[in-house]
């Protein structure tokens, strides 16, 4: 049983894909949470950039986009330790991945965002300002919780792309699960059967997350009943 | 810069030379992945939708399966790891179908995209007016007129706007084609980028192009909306006054 040795190479590599897609979870959330609020602003010089940010990354394939920044970014670091005289450096495939994974679903949650912000009633926030709150209290106190639950179907979507898109980022050399299972299979010439067993864990860890996704919506729906059909 | 377009710019748009590439070959792979996976997908809706709870859980496994698992480990097993099987390689047919890069993409894609068109329509079937059958069924139409005449047109018109996510998403997914050795317009732009070292024009260039397809196919949709479900807009206050019938004096209406 060659290949049971490999397990441990395998479970690496999942925990590394989790580890790589809840990082990037938060830098997209707060990414797309900036972004929401910008386009709402109704400032030019904010809705502007916050627009063609998100029209262009949900237009661009995010493979293409994480190719594209991964290698600039590379490039550029390149160009200034050259200028400094400074050593050669890598950028950690790690940080790269969350950063292009971050960037790029920070638009997807954007939209999600701006969406769940205008589902919110309006009278709420003259209510709150109305009762003397601040602006940054009315956004906390009021707003806040009523977005988690209006976003909540739309993240848990999000999240669920994110996690596949992590795969991805085997090709730009993060030794996540897809490639530990890549790496298997051609030193035990069982591709199909470690393959198989990287869908497996893509399968549970997304059956997973939506059962953790419907207990954090049934706990955040709290005093909204919905319709019984 | 001007050199590298004024070089490349037939390898970028549809061929290198020796073979189809570049916008061609992804457009191909999107048209062919996009309508094998609709025309799949109507039979295994209406499946899924009927009475057999056997057939029903059958198909629910595949979409969900194909839906919680990456495209690209989908494409490597398809690609890589099926090909590994002795079976297949001893079976000329099987032999020839997996050694080609085409069909292990197209292959792949297809499955894919067909399971979430098959829960896109699950779903607008779903929502179909419960009034509307039962009439149907009261004028005593089979089962198949009633899901052709009935069901069908009017559940497809409802997954529209979802289907252009859809369309959208697999023309993301395309992008996977280059592991497998399809030469793509992100295929092109990594060997440009090899002979050249203009990372950030090439893949800027190769993300324009696909910007540029993602508002063709945003447009269509558009276009299409309009047409389709016309009847869906919402009615504007004048039109209404202008579509009562005016009875003339001395008519027997």
């Amino acid at each position: 049983m060659q290949w049971l040795e490999y397990l441990p190479l395998i479970a690496k590599g999942a925990l590394s894909t989790v580890e790589l897609a809840l990082v990037a979870l938060l830098l997209a959330l707060s990414l797309g949470l900036i972004t929401a609020l910008a386009k709402l602003s109704g400032k030019p010089w904010l809705v502007v950039p916050a627009q063609i940010y998100t029209t262009l990354i949900r237009g661009v394939p995010d493979l293409a986009l994480m190719l594209l920044i991964f290698y600039t970014i590379q490039i550029g670091i390149n160009q200034i330790t050259d200028k400094l005289m400074l050593g050669h450096f890598e950028i950690d495939p790690f940080v790269a991945g969350v950063m292009t994974l971050g960037f790029i679903y920070g638009a997807y949650f954007a939209e999600t965002f701006r969406g769940a912000f205008l589902a919110i009633d309006r009278g709420q926030a003259e209510a709150a300002s109305a009762y003397g709150l601040s602006g940054l209290q009315t956004f906390q106190k009021v707003l806040l919780p009523q977005l988690v639950r209006f976003a909540l179907p739309g993240i848990s979507n999000n999240w669920q792309v994110l996690v596949k898109a992590t795969a991805l980022v085997s090709i730009i050399g993060l030794s996540d699960l897809v490639m530990a299972a890549q790496e298997a299979g051609r030193s035990t010439h069982r591709t199909l059967m470690f393959m198989l067993l990287a869908g497996a864990v893509y399968f549970c860890l997304s059956a997973f997350s939506s059962l953790l996704l419907y207990w954090i919506k049934s706990r955040s729906a709290g005093w909204v009943r919905e319709a019984e059909l | 810069m001007i050199d590298l377009f004024q070089t490349y710019w037939q390898s970028f748009l549809w061929s290198d030379g020796q073979q189809w590439s570049g916008v061609a070959v992804t457009l191909m792979l999107l048209i062919v992945s996009t309508l094998g996976g609709f025309a799949l997908s109507i039979p295994l809706a209406l499946g899924r939708v009927s009475s057999s709870r056997a057939l029903s859980a059958v198909i629910w496994l595949y979409t969900y399966t194909f839906r919680t698992t990456p495209l690209y480990v989908q494409l490597l097993i398809i690609y890589s790891g099926l090909y590994s099987l002795e079976f297949i390689q001893n079976t000329a047919v099987l032999n020839n179908f997996f050694r080609d890069a085409y069909c292990c993409t197209l292959l792949a894609f297809v499955l894919n995209e067909c399971a979430y068109m098959t829960e896109i329509l699950v779903g607008s079937i779903r929502a179909s007016s419960r009034g509307e059958v039962e009439a149907g069924k009261a004028f005593g139409l089979s089962s198949t007129v009633l899901n052709l005449k009935v069901i069908l047109p009017s559940a497809l018109r409802r997954a529209l706007p979802a289907y252009s996510n859809e369309v959208i998403f697999m023309l993301h997914g395309t992008t996977l084609a280059f592991t497998a050795t399809v030469p793509d317009i992100l295929k092109v732009a990594r060997d440009v980028n090899a002979e050249t070292y203009a990372t950030f024009t090439t893949y800027g260039l190769a993300s324009l192009l696909y910007l540029l397809i993602s508002f063709g196919i945003i447009a269509a949709f558009h276009r299409s909306e309009k047409r389709w479900l016309k009847h869906l807009r919402p009615r504007k206050a004048e039109a209404v006054s202008t579509t009562v019938p005016l009875i003339k004096k001395g008519s027997y209406v």
